[in-house]
């Protein structure tokens, strides 16, 4: 198996579903020229050609809502945006169109388009720039939400996305994608909806996403030294939710810790803790602990940022705190 | 105030490629217009007496008085041309083809409407006739049409888009991205502004600053054309030309027609914002469908006694779009979670449904 960058397993999904299908169309900003803001479409431009990759101006509800439009017309668009805290000013165009038109046409019209692109903290940019927005698009009924943490899951659910008929936001994490781990070779299409366990164990379940995952795996190999043994469960796709994969993991381990980047308010955690009281109460042997992105605007320096962010440390105190 | 039939094409574009002319219609495809726009009036008075009478919910904005806007521009279009608008859709719809019957039935949230009773009055589609919706945010609409037209010019079609908003519109950013975007990129689109003068219950000039409107196409080096939207002929001059412009060099447009709605923005609206006496006058003035009914009459393609004819098969047609509204069925309650995914991508689901 080859060891590849996160950046370099999601260039290999686009270049392939490109080669297999010509309806498929990455537009976005500095994705052609430039080859990427952070190099995901690297080579694509000289590989395609600039009728299918598509430097746009900085005008994210123009070119999302074209995208949408495109994908209404039987194009598949992948939208990139240089980061999801730009999709913002596109809101409109993601809730209302991509998010709307087949159910208000009375299922007329399919919009087969993936919105991508980074996200996340920890890298000091400031509120503005580093959201994990998550659990916003999650709230709207027909998105399908992805939130890779591994090169191998980066790879096989971005070329799922591209194929589904349904419009996804796939949301990667800047902090990703220099990661590097094995991806097998060939053609991969992992399957939207399915978490994985990325570490056994039976004492207490971490569930995770993108580059929360990598916390909560940091924090069972600390946890492991202390002789606890944490299951950590990468969810992967937010939305649908792997309610079997959750709850299985529950009836195992009994004890939950939730760990998540984004904002404890309404965040995604809020609804699998919900989901986990309501359908496996009898499972639990102790409160749900939720370890997330603090309340407050994402700060610069780096002393504070730290503070806000969900660190192992924070991850190994709730566990202890609920094992006690 | 645009003066109305002034044209102007980028001179980049001029001379040589003058479009093909606009086609001459026959007496009765003349006839066939006002047809069309006497049908829209007459479905719109139902549409608001089955408001009153709270059989249609929701909003409800009537399009009586732009009849010929509609009308025009879409008679020069091909059937595979798309046409896509806000939330003032009854009137487009009804040009393009669509028929009464699957409309009002729409309006009554009837499971036999043309989008199965889940879009309403602000979201009428239908895909078979190239009529994209129904919007229901101002301008929400304008990047995807500028999509449209990628599309369409992305698999070489020859294809074209028609866009339609109101002058309340122009001044939302995704307008803005959506010209540059049309301009940047040379798509096939043609956006509409039907400017009734009031967005809602603000007038325009308390609404948008840069006279006319249709200068908005300036700053993006797009044609830019006006067209009086109460002479129905002079709107298909006009939209031929933008329309040809699209089609024969994948050029966009701006059409600025300029209208005026006879009803409030919507069933709800109290009016208070202007006179009746404002209204009165301009129906005086230039009613657009008696306006083009007298040229016909002049023209001798038509008759007093055959414009009864057109007023009681228009009648009976939306009498009889109510009666089907009325008897259809509603939807079962277990469609409400159909049409939200694709069938074929429809992950398995986990029972009970997540939140409940």
């Amino acid at each position: 198996m080859a060891v590849i960058t996160m950046r370099e397993a999601l260039n290999q999904a686009l270049s392939e579903e490109m080669e297999r299908d010509e309806n498929v169309i990455l537009l976005g900003e500095e994705v052609a020229e430039y080859q990427g803001a952070y190099k995901v479409s690297s080579g694509l431009l000289q590989k395609f050609g600039s009728k299918r990759v598509l430097d746009t101006p900085i005008s994210e509800s123009g070119f999302a809502g074209l995208g949408v439009g495109a994908a209404m017309q039987g194009l598949r668009p992948v939208v990139e945006f240089m980061t999801w805290s730009f999709s913002m000013v596109a809101y409109d165009q993601i809730v209302n169109n991509a998010g709307a038109i087949r159910y208000m046409s009375g299922g007329q019209y399919s919009i087969p388009i993936v919105f991508r692109g980074s996200s996340g903290a920890g890298l000091q940019v400031g509120a503005t720039h580093s959201h994990t927005p998550e659990n916003w698009y999650a709230n709207v009924p027909a998105l399908t939400v992805i939130t890779p943490a591994f090169p191998d899951d980066a790879k096989g659910l971005l070329k799922s996305a591209i194929r589904s008929n349904n419009p996804v936001c796939f949301i990667e994490n800047e902090k990703l994608y220099g990661f590097k781990d094995e991806v097998p070779e060939g053609e991969i299409l992992t399957t939207i909806g399915q978490a994985r366990i990325r570490r056994p164990g039976d004492q207490v379940t971490l569930i995770a996403n993108s580059a929360s995952t990598h916390v909560a795996l940091a924090a069972a190999l600390q946890l492991e030294a202390d002789g606890i043994s944490a299951e950590v469960l990468d969810l992967r796709t937010i939305k649908p939710l792997d309610l079997p994969a959750i709850l299985g993991s529950v009836a195992k381990t009994n004890r939950v810790v939730i760990v998540e980047e984004n904002k404890p308010f309404a965040g995604w955690g809020a609804q699998v803790a919900y989901e986990i009281q309501h359908r496996s109460f009898d499972d639990l042997d102790a409160p749900i602990e939720r370890v997330t992105g603090l309340d407050t605007p994402q700060p610069y320096a780096r002393v504070l940022e730290q503070a806000v962010m969900p660190s192992a440390d924070r991850v190994i105190e709730a566990v202890k705190k609920i094992l006690a | 105030m645009a003066s109305s039939g002034a044209k102007k094409v980028r001179s980049k574009e001029k001379p040589g490629k003058s479009p093909a002319v606009l086609p001459t219609l026959t007496p009765s495809e003349r006839v066939d217009l006002l047809r069309k726009m006497v049908l829209i009036r007459r479905f719109e008075q139902k549409a608001a007496q089955a408001f009153m009478q709270a059989k249609i919910k929701g909003f409800c904005h009537l399009y009586i008085g732009q009849e010929a806007v509609a009308v025009g521009s879409i008679s020069t279009l091909s059937p595979t041309d798309a046409v896509i608008t806000a939330y003032r859709d009854h009137g487009h719809a009804l040009a393009r083809g669509m028929s009464s019957r699957e409309c009002m039935a729409e309006l009554f949230g009837k499971i036999t409407g043309c989008s199965r009773g889940k879009g309403g009055s602000m979201h009428f589609f239908n895909k078979e006739k190239h009529f994209h919706g129904g919007h229901g945010i101002v301008g929400g609409q304008t990047p995807l049409a500028a999509g449209i037209a990628f599309a369409q010019k992305y698999k070489g079609t020859g294809e074209v888009t028609v866009c339609y908003l109101g002058d309340g519109a122009v001044n939302q950013g995704a307008f803005h991205e959506s010209l540059n975007l049309a301009a940047l990129w040379k798509l096939p689109v043609i956006y509409v502004i039907e400017n009734n003068e009031y967005a809602m219950g603000t007038h325009q000039s308390r609404s948008s600053a840069g006279y006319p409107l249709v200068k908005r196409a300036d700053g993006y080096d797009m044609a830019g054309i006006t067209a009086n939207g109460n002479d129905v002929d002079d709107v298909r001059e006009k939209m031929w030309d933008a329309v040809q412009l699209a089609r024969t060099e994948s050029l966009p447009s701006l059409v600025e027609v300029k209208t005026y709605r006879y009803r409030g923005h919507s069933m709800s609206d109290p009016g208070n914002y202007r006179t009746k006496e404002e209204i009165a006058e301009r129906k005086k003035e230039s009613e657009p469908i008696s306006f083009f009914k007298e040229r016909l009459y002049k023209e001798k393609a038509l008759t007093e006694k055959e414009y009864e004819e057109i007023e009681r098969v228009a009648v009976a047609e939306a009498e009889d779009s109510i009666a089907f509204a009325e008897s259809s069925p509603e939807p079962e309650v277990a469609t409400v979670f159909e049409d939200i995914f694709a069938p074929e991508d429809q992950i398995a689901e986990f029972r009970p449904p997540i939140g409940s």
